[in-house]
């Protein structure tokens, strides 16, 4: 009994371990390639150095304007697919003859590789935040659509049948019964969303763009300024982990399975 | 009889689909019965005889084809919450509530003034006791203490009718034995009027006043037992000779229906397999 109540978190202990052990053979590899076997520091910056720069963008807040850029745009994305996404989820769920037309199309759409769109959004909207902002929600929108219209439109009939009996109004169903039973759904797919928004904001920023991370990271490599560039990259990794973290603790707090 | 009438149904017909379809059942067919206040009415029947649409009808959750019931001398039109309250066979408490927040919130539809919620709800925690579960989830508790949390929501709305819709079906028999006799007690106390479909022979005897008995599909009440022993019922009545006289009664009844029901389903299913093989075509 005891051993058995102990084993998932042993389990969880060993692969922290294993994880950890596997990101530090891949520095010692990297170490190993600019120290001992000669790979040229053009390609390929010492972990050192790269280190030091990372400090450097740090300490110097060099990084700000790129930073306040790309979250803008991070923002602006997820606001839109959020609304648009949410609301029309919603109003598609309420019939069961929309959900058999709108979810096949949505899913249909959704697995196209919708970045080819960039150039398109760039020639109407320009080089600026604006072409980032639309493929953002473009892309982050199917996620959060298709979770809506999955989290309101399958909820367990005999919960909706007992509230019905006991008198609920549709202001009640909405908020006793059909919110919560839609809510974890719904979440999983806004974190999607958001981790999906990140990566096609950052990634048009490095295609077509004039400010933001991606572009610094671009414009550090065509100068071939590569220790800096791997210290933005570190810095990147470094947000997008901290992004993905707090969102998914606030999507645990939604959580009631 | 001269009690007084709580639920009286009139002709009661009921078809999913319309004839000629593929999916078109005759769920029921011109069923009448009255239940007087305070007795407890057991509907049982082969699988598909109607018993559950019957009831669904009573609370207003399907509307009839044809026919009609009123509760209370009122016309049913749709939900009546403050005259009758469901039990269903698969717990129907909101996984995201606790046992309490659950019955709170069937007050809270019900229109039961915020003063009175919380004092009604742990009356009704303990009327099953349950009340060292008040502050668990759903998905915490046994199959027979959802099912009790489901009976407590339904207490606490205070109607004077309870429909219960195989509430035992999916727990196992010596569960039901005991949460049978709990009902039996609850009954004698509440002089509530109860309507409880039933699969279980041994369950009709030992919890109703008479029971209503379904011939197979298209369903109707083919004949009406009473069960002539007072509430509180003991488990002694289960072995008492008038408690095994009435099931074989009631076997006796059903045994022919069962197989009638079964030889129906047996040749919807050949008619299945027919159009799956495309020989209709």
């Amino acid at each position: 009994m005891s051993i058995r109540a102990r084993m998932p978190r042993e389990r969880g202990l060993w692969s922290r371990i294993v994880q950890l052990t596997f990101l530090a053979a891949l520095l010692l590899l990297w170490t190993m390639a600019t120290t001992e076997w000669g790979v040229s520091h053009i390609l390929l910056p010492r972990p050192l150095s790269v280190w030091h720069e990372f400090v450097d963008i740090i300490g110097s807040g060099e990084f700000l304007p790129d930073l306040r850029v790309t979250l803008g745009e991070l923002a602006a994305a997820f606001a839109i697919s959020f609304t648009l996404g949410t609301t029309l989820g919603y109003l598609i769920s309420r019939s069961s003859y929309w959900i058999k037309v709108f979810e096949p199309l949505f899913a249909g759409i959704y697995s196209i590789p919708i970045i080819l769109f960039l150039p398109l959004y760039v020639m109407l909207f320009g080089l600026g935040p604006a072409s980032k902002i639309a493929l953002g929600a473009t892309i982050s929108f199917f996620p959060i659509v298709l979770s809506t219209i999955v989290g309101f439109g399958y909820v367990d009939r005999t919960l909706v049948t007992a509230a019905r009996s006991m008198g609920a109004s549709d202001v009640q169903m909405f908020r006793y019964v059909l919110f919560p039973a839609a809510l974890p759904v719904i979440l999983a797919g806004l974190r999607m969303g958001f981790t999906v928004a990140l990566l096609s904001v950052i990634g048009s920023e490095t295609i077509a763009s004039l400010a933001g991370l991606g572009h610094r990271i671009v414009n550090l490599a065509e100068n071939m300024e590569m220790a800096r560039m791997f210290g933005y990259i570190a810095f990147v990794v470094a947000i997008a982990v901290l992004l993905n973290t707090l969102v998914s603790r606030l999507e645990a707090r939604g959580r009631w399975q | 009889m001269t009690a007084e009438i709580a639920i009286q149904a009139r002709n009661v017909s009921h078809q999913f689909g319309e004839a000629g379809e593929a999916r078109h059942v005759q769920a029921l067919l011109d069923t009448s019965i009255d239940v007087a206040r305070g007795e407890l009415l057991c509907l049982i029947g082969p699988s598909g005889c109607g018993k559950s649409t019957l009831l669904n009808v009573m609370g207003g959750l399907v509307t009839p084809t044809t026919g009609s019931v009123t509760v209370a001398g009122k016309p049913v039109r749709g939900p009546m919450p403050r005259d009758l309250a469901f039990v269903f066979q698969e717990s129907a408490l909101f996984p995201w509530n606790t046992v309490f927040e659950n019955i709170v919130v069937g007050m809270t539809f019900q229109g039961v003034a915020k003063s009175e919620r919380e004092d009604r709800a742990r009356r009704a925690l303990r009327a099953v006791s349950l009340e060292q579960f008040a502050e668990h989830y759903p998905g915490q508790l046994s199959g027979g203490m959802r099912q009790r949390a489901s009976l407590a929501r339904a207490l606490s709305l205070e109607t004077g009718i309870l429909l219960m819709d195989e509430p035992f079906g999916a727990l196992d028999e010596q569960t039901r034995m005991v949460l049978g006799e709990d009902l039996s007690v609850l009954l004698s106390r509440s002089q509530k009027t109860i309507v409880f479909v039933t699969h279980s022979l041994g369950e009709a005897v030992f919890l109703a006043d008479r029971v209503a008995v379904f011939s197979a599909r298209p369903g109707t009440i083919k004949q009406v037992i009473a069960v002539d022993e007072p509430h509180p019922r003991k488990p002694s009545f289960m072995t008492a000779p008038k408690f095994h006289a009435l099931r074989d009664q009631l076997y006796g009844l059903l045994h022919d229906e069962i197989r009638k029901a079964m030889a129906e389903s047996g040749q919807t299913r050949r008619r299945y397999d027919d159009v799956a093989n495309g020989a209709d075509a």
